[in-house]
């Protein structure tokens, strides 16, 4: 059976299933990390002490993952755009890139996390680095996530882009929503975590 | 051909978006060194994070030009966010004394 709307607009909706599908799940994810927003904010205000995120954690470091993570949504953005292009070079080209891109954000990540569990920085260590630890983990979690994803459309997936390049295209669009929401929660937990 | 044209529009479009968030990052990591009172601090933070993710939410993820039924969806998605961030605010200042 074969799956309806995925290329033709619903007409009570006026938009095709996939991008339904991924905006309600973004909604559900604005909530869960909104959860965990409205954690920190409680603790934060609720203990006697809390360090400057600079005092603790490696604030280059962060800038520059921030950098490579708004660099990878502007490589998502164009992968999408080729495709509209009809260029699948180019798609494969800056789909590649995000890829690639998410994976330095994962090893700076990695870098980071050695660091504080070298100098004997757990989550139980207090409440500032169990929050850090539990948001930046999650949204590491993302990252994984939507590298999988964007690496199954780089590879097997675009087989689709013989046979149906249109659904192919909305495809690595919905998967471009996801990307750039993780993009988007980092550029809140950059400041709030590491600057504040 | 007209579709072809309007893509090159946006990638236009999408390259000046890119900049402004690097230019923002750098302003908000500038800004984080003035070591501020917190208050100042955290409004400047996230006013720029706001802008930010603005941007994001506009260009790339093509908020600008959706349809109606996902600003609804959003609509009710930042209205419960919302909820979630400042009713426990809510029972922090205001709470239950016996």
């Amino acid at each position: 059976m074969e799956i309806p709307y995925t290329v033709a607009e619903r007409p009570d909706t006026g938009l095709n299933n996939g991008k339904i599908g991924i905006w309600l799940f973004l909604a559900s994810e604005v909530m869960l990390f909104g959860a965990l927003f409205a954690s920190y904010l409680m603790m934060r205000i609720g203990a006697a002490e809390w360090p400057r995120g600079d005092s603790i954690l490696n604030v280059p470091l962060a800038t520059l993952n921030t950098v490579i993570l708004i660099s990878s949504s502007v490589t998502m953005v164009m992968a999408w755009a080729s495709l509209k292009r009809n260029d699948f070079g180019k798609f494969r080209l800056f789909m590649g890139g995000t890829v690639l891109l998410g994976f330095g954000f994962l090893i700076i990540k990695y870098i980071e996390y050695s660091a504080k569990f070298h100098h004997g920085l757990f989550p139980s260590t207090n409440t500032f680095l169990a929050i850090y630890f539990t948001l930046t983990g999650l949204h590491g979690l993302h990252v994984v996530g939507g590298m999988a994803v964007n690496a199954y459309f780089w590879g097997p997936g675009s087989k689709l882009w013989k046979t149906d390049p249109e659904h192919f295209t909305n495809r690595v669009e919905n998967s471009g929503l996801f990307w750039h929401f993780v993009d988007l929660v980092w550029i809140f937990l950059f400041p709030v975590l590491y600057l504040l | 051909m007209a579709q072809h044209a309007d893509i090159d529009r946006q990638v236009k479009t999408y390259i000046l978006v890119f900049v402004s968030l690097m230019v923002l990052t750098m302003i908000t990591v500038a800004v984080s060194r003035l070591h501020l009172p917190i208050a100042g601090a955290v409004a400047i933070a996230l006013v720029v994070a706001t802008v930010k993710g603005g941007l994001v939410a506009s260009y790339f993820m093509h908020l600008i030009s959706e349809r109606k039924f996902i600003y609804w969806v959003l609509g009710f998605t930042v209205a419960f966010f919302l909820a979630v961030l400042l009713l426990p605010l809510w029972t922090h200042f205001e709470p239950i004394t016996y």
